[in-house]
């Protein structure tokens, strides 16, 4: 049998390990942040915002380059990638929390997971698959498409633990005053729900945000602006993590700085969105 | 509370529009018929996706599966894109299991020790910081992480651990050194190294939700047989959210598998075997990313589908793995933004 004072010396020990493990964790964390900023902030200047990149010569010839067509085409390929998604996820949730006793709902979830926890690449690989094969050219469309593939069983899960969260005694309510059931989830439910609907798609639209791997076979990359607006969804288009990507590799110091202020604009980006997930979450409570 | 009277507001504005006009059968009936049948084909367009996904990467890679073989197209040790046109898997399946295992093992306790840190420890203030740093490091996109690891930890790791470990060997074991291999600083350990930090957050959300789950009785019990915290911890609260800290350490492997980018920059992508500890490798994921855009021919790229459906199968049997733990222990939330 030990002594108390052995315990006690042990419980100490134990506690010192733990602070010391969480700060082994977070150490690198914050290294990351710093070591991202201090590089980047130097290049994040007027001319990345409005410059296109142009080739390699451009940067060393020191004429100004930047990344505005990788913004614009990031801004575009998010944002159709979350109207592809929000329908899908959305109905997959109302499925499964307002249609509870479907036969199908099981093999859903399972299905949704299983999507879920797929890695992002194989998503890419289906959406080159299925839009960049037929339509033979790589696209903005087909990055979109691919990203849409990450958020759908995102949207899905959190819509589903959102209208969950609302007790049925306001789907009872809206039953007794007469309402058919369609109206019942779209006009009491899912507004009662806003917030964690809100939640769920920002993190699934900062989730896809970050995602590299599927844009790079389906939305391909472009160091220039498509001619025409229409360009960005029918033709290769640049987005952030992909040209992130490509700059960090690229034999070119200019480039890597560039890659720099690039992850700065990523991350900023990325924290926005998930802060305002977690304030709405608390907001909730 | 703003948000419950904002429905009832609203409930009660619709409530008096109906008692007024009366709304027909047809739109009670046909709106509620609309309604289940679109909600379904959503949910079942879900389904779809993961079957289509299963069948596109199957039948993209048969080419090189019906070719080779299956077995032997996972057993195949050579993969040769330029002159012999053999392609086998083994290499990267190899790579994938050890960086994605190692990076298990590494960063299996420091997670759990955050975990019960912050849910037994720390104060509520400090708790939530850390919690929001935690979730951080999930939401860093992975190529922010990989450009950090090309130019800052590969050449750290590569003067100060790498260097002074390879010279050490060199004159006291020189046996040692093809397993350690080249310390170039952009190779499997590197890669390990970044993987264990990236899947932190999933062992840690999962096991502090299981330590939240344990019963206040648990506690108090061998708090009242005089236990000191730690053997609270150890004897009460540890055996009882086992499931969870079990379920998070594979969802972490799931994650550790499939992660790409940040995997594909630092691992040094080198197709053939044996890899060493500091050397060049390639994982299942990187060896796609690099090779797709360039793969011409169609057989390379039937073979990199293969790649794809053998990662996906992998990823399948380590999902439901979690999903059947997750299950069986009831584990509530656990989710990591």
């Amino acid at each position: 049998m030990k002594t108390l004072l052995q315990r006690n010396i042990r419980d100490r020990i134990m506690e010192s390990l733990l602070v010391l493990s969480t700060i082994v964790v977070l150490l690198p964390l914050i290294i990351i942040l710093v070591h991202v900023v201090v590089n980047g902030i130097s290049a994040l200047n007027w001319d990345f915002f409005t410059q296109e990149l142009g080739s390699p010569s451009r940067a060393l010839q020191g004429r100004p380059t930047g990344l505005v067509h990788t913004i614009l085409g990031t801004l575009v390929v998010d944002f159709l990638a979350l109207f592809l998604a929000v329908p899908i996820g959305f109905g997959a949730g109302i499925m499964l929390s307002e249609f509870p006793d479907h036969k199908l709902n099981p093999t859903l979830r399972v299905m949704n997971d299983t999507l879920n926890g797929m890695p992002a690449i194989l998503k890419g690989l289906l959406a080159f698959v299925l839009i960049v094969k037929p339509m033979g050219t790589f696209s903005g469309l087909a990055g979109a498409v691919a990203l849409a593939f990450v958020m759908i069983p995102i949207i899905a899960r959190t819509t589903e633990s959102a209208l969950m969260s609302i007790p049925w005694s306001i789907r009872e309510a809206g039953l007794a005053i007469g309402l058919p059931r369609w109206r019942v989830v779209l006009s009491t439910v899912m507004p009662a729900a806003r917030f964690g609907l809100v939640t769920g798609t920002l993190i699934a639209f900062a989730r896809a945000a970050g995602e590299a791997a599927p844009l790079l076979f389906t939305s391909f990359g472009n160091n220039y602006l498509p001619n025409h607006w229409l360009g960005m969804l029918l033709g290769p288009v640049d987005t952030l993590p992909q040209r992130l990507y490509s700059l960090a590799i690229s034999p070119y110091s200019h480039w890597h700085s560039m890659g720099w202020a690039a992850a700065i604009v990523l991350l900023v980006f990325v924290i926005v969105c998930f802060g305002t997930a977690r304030y709405l979450t608390r907001q909730k409570h | 509370m703003t948000s419950d009277s904002d429905t009832s507001n609203n409930g009660n504005k619709e409530a008096r529009e109906l008692l007024r006009r009366p709304p027909s059968a047809i739109y009670r009936w046909l709106g509620d018929r609309i309604f289940a049948v679109v909600v379904v084909v959503l949910g079942m367009s879900i389904i779809a996706l993961a079957a289509a996904m299963a069948y596109v990467l199957y039948d993209e890679g048969s080419l090189s599966l019906w070719q080779f073989g299956f077995w032997d197209f996972i057993r195949g040790t050579t993969w040769d894109p330029a002159v012999q046109l053999v392609f086998g898997a083994l290499p990267f399946l190899f790579g994938t299991v050890v960086t994605s295992v190692a990076a298990l093992l590494i960063s299996f306790f420091p997670a759990i020790a955050v975990a019960i840190f912050t849910a037994e420890y720390a104060p509520r203030w400090l708790a939530s910081i850390i919690d929001n740093l935690i979730q951080l490091i999930a939401a860093v996109p992975s190529v922010v992480i990989g450009i950090w690891g090309i130019f800052v930890l590969a050449p750290w790791m590569r003067d100060h651990v790498y260097m002074p470990i390879f010279t050490w060997a060199e004159t006291s074991y020189p046996a040692l050194l093809p397993i350690l291999g080249n310390p170039m600083g952009y190779g499997m350990a590197t890669a390990t190294i970044v993987l264990s930090l990236m899947i932190v957050p999933y062992t840690t959300a999962l096991t502090k939700d299981a330590i939240k789950s344990v019963p206040v009785e648990q506690r108090e019990a061998s708090r009242a047989l005089g236990a000191t915290k730690w053997e609270v911890i150890r004897m009460a609260v540890l055996p009882y959210a086992r499931g969870g800290i079990l379920a998070g350490a594979i969802l972490s492997l799931g994650r550790a598998i499939g992660e790409t980018m940040a995997v594909a920059m630092l691992i040094g992508n080198k197709n053939t075997l044996p890899f060493s500890i500091f050397g060049a490798g390639a994982t299942m994921p990187s060896v796609i990313v690099n090779e797709f855009r360039e793969a011409v021919e169609s057989l390379h790229l039937s073979s990199l589908m293969a790649i794809g459906f053998t990662l996906f199968i992998i990823a399948l049997v380590v999902n439901l793995a979690a999903a059947y733990m997750t299950r069986k222990f009831s584990i509530k939330g656990g989710q990591v933004v």
